[in-house]
């Protein structure tokens, strides 16, 4: 027997973490790992739910609640999210080499202008470094 | 308290403390080794409740391919390996940011304990085990599992597409080596 209550409060450390990690960080690498977090968070309680039976919570204190569910829900969509995350950060980080090779920088308080070249763009990689100063 | 919650709790304290130092430290590269430690100890906590498989692709996709990503992109971009106070944003910006993470931790926390607080379960090591996952994922779970590889596809090619240089691009239009 084990208690969900330190699966859950681990959760939501993790998660009150990868939202510091994201909000107070300003390289945009740093912020990834920040999402990775909450996105382990949810992990952790997608897998936590799979220990309860079929039915959840409702179903734990009657005679019936020792029924599995045979999709086993929790853990086939844990491995979903890893699946997503790992397309997620793949995209990210190509985004992130993108905005280094435009900007020679990837301080996110440097970049104020999106998009390429063009008539309004003000943007050089000078400029960016000197605007994040 | 059994074993098992010994275990869990000495992994839950190290996950948590290797997740703040990835968050805090100082040194970019640091941050990314700390997350390897707190992936890895996510991973013995799944191991913990009964998800093998679960455990074993954290290992594999996350500890494997997500950290060497992250520490590519770090080589990649010139992360200064010293020290940096210029990782984080102004003070102010930390302690807005400290804010709302205690406030969605805080909020997160309230709400589980007061919905699932004292219950208590019984882990079943049978259920996480590779034939009754991949009996249930290419069973019940078999589209989403087609989609995504579709996804997955997509990523890649996006991925390559979007970290082309131009020039490359140029030289492919024109047709030349």
């Amino acid at each position: 027997m084990i208690h969900l209550l330190g699966p859950l409060v681990l959760a939501s450390v993790l998660a009150g973490l990868g939202v510091y990690g994201i909000l107070a960080r300003r390289n945009a690498v740093l912020v990834l790992i920040g999402a990775e977090l909450l996105l382990n968070a949810a992990n952790l309680l997608l897998v936590a739910a799979s220990t309860l039976p079929a039915g959840g919570l409702a179903a734990l204190g009657q005679a019936t609640g020792q029924v599995q569910d045979p999709l086993i829900p929790g853990q086939s969509m844990a491995i979903f999210v890893i699946t997503i995350a790992a397309a997620e950060i793949g995209v990210a980080l190509a985004i992130v080499l993108l905005l280094f090779r435009a900007r020679g920088t990837v301080e996110l308080t440097a970049v104020q202008e999106l998009g390429e070249a063009s008539a309004t763009y003000t943007e050089t990689p000078q400029t960016a470094k000197a605007n994040g100063q | 308290m059994s074993g098992l919650e010994v275990l869990f709790i000495a992994l839950a304290v190290l996950g948590g403390a290797s997740g703040l130092l990835a968050v805090t430290s100082p040194r970019v590269v640091h941050c990314a080794l700390w997350l390897v430690v707190c992936l890895g100890s996510l991973a013995g906590v799944y191991l913990v409740l009964g998800a093998e498989v679960v455990a074993l692709v954290q290992i594999l996709v996350y500890v494997g391919a997500v950290v060497v990503l992250v520490i590519f992109a770090l080589m990649l971009t010139r992360a200064p390996v010293d020290p940096s106070p210029r990782l984080n944003g102004p003070p102010l910006q930390k302690l807005a940011a400290g804010a709302a993470g205690l406030a969605v931790g805080g909020i997160l926390a309230g709400t589980l304990i007061y919905a699932v607080g004292g219950t208590e379960v019984q882990v079943r090591s049978g259920q996480g085990g590779a034939k009754p996952i991949g009996e249930a994922v290419f069973s019940g779970w078999l589209l989403p599992f087609e989609l995504l590889s579709v996804l997955l596809l997509a990523a890649l090619v996006a991925a390559i597409a979007v970290s082309r240089r131009p020039a490359d691009r140029k030289r492919d239009e024109d047709g030349t080596r």
